[in-house]
């Protein structure tokens, strides 16, 4: 990666939300390059939404700055909102218009011209031709959602940030779904996208870890696994569940999880987690054997460590954000 | 058929326990349950007036014999009549009438006086305006006996020569715009505004709310469209359907009810487009505030409500009390009828009518004014 300025399509930093007395974005600082595919990862509630609004001018941060496109995000949100593809979480084009209704709404809106020539190469595109006629509303989930899409990517953004965008779609469609973002990366648009999936996590070239309002790791998804300094031994045998509850809060064990046929043991201290899994090494219808770290496994020792920070300070949990 | 053994006492109280949390999280609704009765309560009870007094009249006289300040004081003494204007001539009167700005014209001839004293039959001329018919009658149905009276008192004064001079009064009453007393007259013109009132209020202020509700409103936000963009692109088709309601209604004013139109078409047009104007910007406006439909259609019945009862459409305006006159002077629908009412049964010109007219203009400019305040091109 260079470190050349102009390369950098997001750079914002410590960009604060409040929302009545609650942070729900707690100085989130976030670079992208141009081209990258950056996921956008934390549990439900951690501000993931919530920075991506500020990002394409649709919340004004309470405190930060920065630049998307080269455009301040505080004062240019026009220039921002020309250039960027925003997909919102909720389907939100009109479900009383047809599919080419609604792309000619938008392809208007950004004064594309001719209108019907960027509204059928973008039904052509995406195979959306055709259905171009049916109303927006009795598509299924997987078709709305490429129907967002192609309204996001009409303008030929260079930038696209898409918020959860397959939540609710089949594995067929995801993938398809995934390859289409890989390939607009290729031509070099830049694109942040917000996830619960693991999966997914691991399609990115980098991802972000936001848990309440803050941003806690950052890296490929190598790196953030190494960082977390997580190990994980993997017992087989039978009756692993009897096993898993002899595990549970034994010192050094900090999370322990079936897989199938295997129970991953995870913890951040090597000596103490061998030492809870000595005795079962022993036994001869178990075997324990050192395992790789999940991107999941640091992903809960993340939400488990951020509960308890909350916790503490005695906040309310259910941010909506 | 009902089935008792299926119906449980438990499920009933889960449904009625949740509906009763849903109502209290509603606050608008909620506000609404109360608010009405109350509102409705207080409009009816003390506002509401069908036989208005102390109505504002002027008195064409050029004659200060005791006998025509005897009647005057005697109308005054009645309630009904507040000489507030004085007029030297009749045209004078005539515009006071024509504008609204008087409810009656006293004219008094210069050679009143004389023809009480000589024994003649003095005659006074009052003329109403009728065209709320309702509002004008108890104040002409006191006239003759209240006028004669005062006159046989004040010639009672003038001992011996009083007794052998029974001049009768002769009292003239015009009803003017509306001579035959016909209710439509008034009633149809003031239902174009209300008509127009509840649909363009009601459907700018679902159209927007319509896109929040339905999440279309963030995507809108997030491309590039300004905030004058949306809000003309929202408000312009509804004065479209606006202009299809005042054909109909205007259509059907003349053929079914046969209304008459004495004014200006063209200036009658330009004053419903600007209350339209007003309208629908006070939908958006009200589509800002509220969450959901039901929130905006609430929001718009809570302001169609005094409309309907404050603005002179089904009540005198004149009948009610200040403080109700006052809120009155705050809708838009109080100025459009007198506009209209004016416009089309008195036959009012531009000079009649330009300050009502500019009152509606101040709606709109103070109505596009808030909801480009409160509208914000942001989810903040």
């Amino acid at each position: 990666m260079t470190d050349d300025p102009d390369e950098s399509v997001i750079d914002v930093t410590g960009l604060t939300k409040r929302f009545g007395n609650k942070t729900v974005v707690d100085h989130a600082t976030l670079k992208v390059k141009r081209g990258e595919i950056v996921g956008f990862l934390g549990p439900n509630g951690s501000g993931k939404t919530t920075t991506i609004r500020m990002i394409c001018g649709l919340l004004t941060p309470d405190e930060g700055s920065g630049t998307v496109l080269g455009f301040d995000v505080l004062t240019e949100s026009l220039e921002i909102k020309n250039e960027v593809g925003y997909m919102t979480q909720k389907f939100s084009f009109y479900e009383d218009l047809s599919i080419a209704e609604n792309l000619t709404f938008v392809a208007r809106l950004y004064r594309l011209s001719p209108v019907s020539r960027y509204v059928d190469e973008t039904l052509e595109r995406l195979g959306l031709s055709s259905r171009r006629n049916q109303l927006a509303g009795t598509l299924s989930g997987g078709w709305k959602q490429r129907l967002a899409l192609a309204a996001c990517i009409m303008h030929q953004p260079k930038l696209l940030l898409l918020d959860e965008p397959t939540a609710g779609v089949d594995p067929k469609a995801r993938r398809e779904f995934w390859d289409e973002i890989h390939e607009l990366a290729g031509e070099g648009l830049t694109v942040l996208v917000s996830t619960h999936y693991m999966d997914e996590a691991e399609r990115c070239h980098r991802i972000n870890y936001i848990s309440y309002g803050k941003m806690i790791a950052e890296g490929t998804v190598t790196d953030v696994v190494r960082d977390s300094g997580l190990v994980t031994y993997l017992v087989h045998g039978p009756r692993l569940e009897r096993v898993a509850t002899e595990l549970a809060g034994l010192p050094g064990v900090e999370q322990v999880a079936p897989f199938g046929n295997s129970l991953h043991v995870v913890g951040s201290d090597p000596k103490l987690l061998k030492r809870a899994l000595a005795p079962l090494a022993k036994r001869p219808e178990l075997s324990v054997e050192p395992g790789e770290t999940s991107l999941e496994d640091v992903f809960i020792k993340f939400m488990a460590d951020s509960t308890d920070n909350m916790a503490e300070n005695g906040a309310n949990n259910e941010i909506d954000a | 058929m009902f089935d008792f053994a299926r119906f449980s006492p438990t499920r009933l109280g889960a449904m009625l326990a949740k509906e009763f949390i849903q109502m209290r999280r509603d606050r608008l609704t909620f506000g609404m349950i109360l608010g009405i009765p109350l509102v409705q309560l207080v409009l009816f009870g003390y506002a509401i007036n069908n036989d208005p007094k102390h109505l504002p009249a002027v008195l064409v006289s050029t004659s200060a014999d005791p006998y025509s300040r005897a009647i005057v004081s005697a109308l005054e003494m009645t309630n009904y009549y507040r000489f507030d204007h004085v007029a030297s001539s009749a045209a004078e009167a005539e515009q006071l009438l024509a504008s609204g700005d008087v409810a009656f014209a006293v004219t008094i001839p210069s050679d009143f006086g004389t023809r009480v004293e000589r024994g003649d039959n003095p005659t006074i001329l009052i003329e109403a305006d009728a065209t709320d018919p309702a509002a004008a009658s108890g104040a002409i149905s006191t006239l003759g006996t209240v006028a004669s009276e005062a006159l046989k008192r004040e010639r009672g004064t003038d001992s011996l020569r009083a007794a052998n001079q029974p001049g009768a009064l002769n009292v003239v009453v015009h009803r003017r715009y509306n001579p035959e007393g016909i209710s439509q007259y008034n009633v149809v013109p003031g239902l174009l505004g209300v008509i127009l009132q509840l649909t363009m209020v009601m459907m700018t202020s679902m159209a927007l709310t319509r896109e929040a509700e339905r999440g279309t409103m963030e995507n809108l936000l997030a491309m590039p469209a300004s905030p004058m963009e949306i809000m003309l692109g929202k408000v312009l088709p509804y004065l479209a359907i606006g202009a299809v309601q005042v054909v109909v209604v205007l259509g059907a004013a003349k053929t079914l009810f046969g209304v008459p139109f004495l004014g200006s078409f063209s200036l009658l047009l330009t004053g419903i487009l600007i209350f339209v104007f007003a309208l629908v910007l006070l939908g958006y406006f009200i589509s800002t505030l509220a969450r959901t439909q039901m929130q905006a259609m609430q929001l718009t019945f809570f302001f169609f409500l005094p409309s309907i009862m404050l603005s002179g459409f089904m009540f005198p305006f004149r009948g009610m009390p200040g403080w109700a006159r006052a809120i009155g002077e705050f809708l838009p629908l109080t100025h459009f009828n007198r506009v209209i009412r004016a416009i089309m049964l008195k036959g009012a010109d531009y000079a009649a009518i330009s300050f009502e007219m500019w009152i509606l203009i101040a709606f709109v400019t103070a109505y596009a004014g808030l909801a480009l305040l409160r509208f914000r091109t942001t989810l903040d």
